[in-house]
């Protein structure tokens, strides 16, 4: 009796220390935001350029702390719509009753490669043949590059900034085929473009690499140039935007400057992107 | 003095338990049940498009619960003869030191966070199911072969359990009437261990039934309704998992319906899994 009571007594020392543990981390963590930090929220597209951006900016303004936070370009809208973070992030444009009470600026523009597996002997496919690929009208490849596999479609989930602007730019109302294989970001994508011969998929031209091959649409090639002089036509804005009702904080404003100076600009534009100013 | 305050401190976190389950229950059931209202229940649980940014926009679940549905029953078959396999092998066979050695190794199975599975499921199994199988390797098979490893262990440990409490007079008896130990496992023990074979079925159910983040990563997350186990597909988990970020409106709502339809059936399960095991000790 004595022994197990004893026992008792420990282990509930123990639950109480654990509990009084999780407290006080839990008040740490939340003491910790100071005023000289940022918060920018969304798109997942454009997080890995403000990502770069924001290292480059904090390396010459010690003391500043930006966070960045891929979590698609609603959720960015939402947290700055309800002030969870100063500044969010949209990939795609913004819908009426979500641009009535939020300031929107273009930081850049993104162009989207279709995308094809290096072994691919493809080289250009036209918007139509593109679209009769991704609505599933050509389950197989016989008829583009004559080897009978049947294709791998590669796509967005419903929400990405990605998918509704492939989605609008060129699948003109026709539906995504359901046999559509859905990643949860850019880069996973392109994994699987690299991996399988019989794979297809659009991404970022920001993020395009040596393991997949970008096609030509129409006989253009998704090259800076050709987005420059606009005869690459899928294209859409990176956005930053914030509540009408509320002023930026100075830091927020400074950094905003500081993606839009030329520095920034060049930046952005050596990562893939294309100048604001060019459109 | 202290007796009575630790005794209020565990009387809270007791309380917070139950008070945040029902707060849980309550707030998935408010986000989810409005949708349900407006689409109809048999048109979101039948529908066979889901298209929830669409115009007009579509929400159809079946193809997620038919693959949430195929993915565990896939697991099962993978996860429960090779568990139940094992546990007969630790309780019966075992050389006493060899199963020492054997359950925490299990138990560190267990431990593997699912992130780690859902990668080496990727990596290792996806490229050679497509490759020697076909298909876009991503696929209901790929993800059912590491869901039933990762449902093991579960199964492991209640069976090993319910087949220890089967009482040593029960198979003294069987070895008596002249029946070899292979008979007294199968004819006598493992009747005997039945419920509680179940009930680990059933909570290996649930888990895989559970599972996100390794599904998102295996299974490809296609839309379709799933006609071949080479298949890619979509569960009513790893949609959510995909999605919500990005939702938001009815898109949103639409997400939290589909978490009323998957928090309903876990809960049928673990009533019946309650319900097996009484059943066992009764």
């Amino acid at each position: 009796m004595m022994r197990s009571n004893q026992c008792a007594w420990k282990s509930s020392k123990l639950i109480l220390l654990s509990c009084l543990l999780l407290i006080a981390t839990l008040l740490a963590s939340c003491g910790q935001s100071t005023s000289n930090s940022i918060t920018l929220t969304g798109s997942t597209s454009i997080t890995p350029f403000i990502e770069h951006l924001a290292e480059l900016y904090m390396h010459e303004h010690p003391g500043i702390t930006i966070n960045v936070q891929g979590l698609g370009s609603s959720a960015g809208i939402q947290a700055a719509q309800n002030g969870t973070a100063e500044i969010g992030m949209s990939s795609r444009n913004l819908e009426a009753d979500e641009a009535a009470d939020l300031e929107q600026l273009v930081i850049a523009y993104d162009a989207l490669a279709v995308i094809v597996n290096p072994e691919n002997p493809i080289d250009n496919l036209t918007r139509e043949q593109v679209r009769d690929l991704f609505d599933g009208d050509l389950p197989t490849w016989e008829n583009l590059n004559n080897t009978p596999n049947s294709v791998t479609l590669v796509s967005r989930e419903a929400g990405s900034g990605t998918y509704s602007a492939f989605d609008e730019l060129l699948m003109d109302k026709q539906l995504i085929s359901n046999r559509a294989l859905r990643q949860g970001s850019n880069g996973a994508i392109r994994q699987i473009v690299a991996d399988n011969p019989d794979a297809i998929g659009y991404i970022s031209l920001g993020i395009v690499d040596n393991s997949v091959k970008a096609i030509a649409i129409d006989g253009v090639m998704p090259s800076p140039e050709n987005v420059h002089n606009q005869s690459y036509t899928l294209i859409r804005p990176f956005l930053f935007v914030w509540p009408k009702s509320s002023t930026l904080s100075p830091e927020a404003q400074a950094f905003i400057d500081y993606v839009l100076s030329p520095e920034g600009q060049r930046e952005l534009e050596r990562s893939g992107l294309v100048q604001r100013g060019n459109q | 003095m202290s007796e009575r305050l630790i005794r209020a401190i565990l009387l809270t976190t007791a309380l917070l338990s139950l008070i945040s389950l029902a707060v849980i229950t309550f707030f998935i059931f408010q986000a989810g049940v409005p949708l349900i209202g407006q689409v109809g229940i048999a048109p979101f649980i039948g529908g066979t498009v889901w298209n929830p940014t669409g115009d007009p926009k579509s929400f159809g679940i079946l193809p997620m619960l038919l693959g949430s549905l195929y993915l565990t029953v896939g697991a099962l078959i993978v996860g429960v003869p090779l568990g139940v396999a094992v546990a007969v092998f630790m309780a019966e066979l075992a050389p006493r030191r060899m199963a020492q050695i054997m359950r925490p190794a299990i138990q560190l199975l267990a431990g593997i966070p699912s992130v780690i599975y859902g990668f080496v499921g990727l990596t290792l199994l996806a490229p050679f199911v497509r490759e020697y199988l076909g298909g876009p390797g991503l696929s209901v098979l790929t993800s059912a072969i590491v869901l039933g490893i990762m449902i093991m262990p579960n199964v492991i440990s209640i069976s090993e359990d319910a087949i220890r409490a089967v009482p040593n007079s029960y198979r003294e008896g069987s070895l008596a009437l002249g029946a070899t130990q292979w008979q007294t496992i199968w004819g006598v023990v493992l009747p005997a261990a039945r419920s509680g074979i179940l009930a680990s079925v059933i909570l290996g159910m649930g888990r895989a039934l559970g599972e996100t983040m390794a599904v998102i990563m295996m299974i490809g997350n296609a839309l379709q309704v799933p006609l071949s186990p080479l298949d890619s597909a979509t569960t009513l988990t790893s949609n959510i998992g995909l999605e919500l970020a990005y939702a938001s409106g009815q898109h949103r709502e639409a997400l939290f319906a589909t978490g009323v339809v998957l928090f309903v059936l876990i809960m049928a399960l673990n009533l019946i899994a309650r319900a097996v095991s009484q059943q066992q000790t009764n």
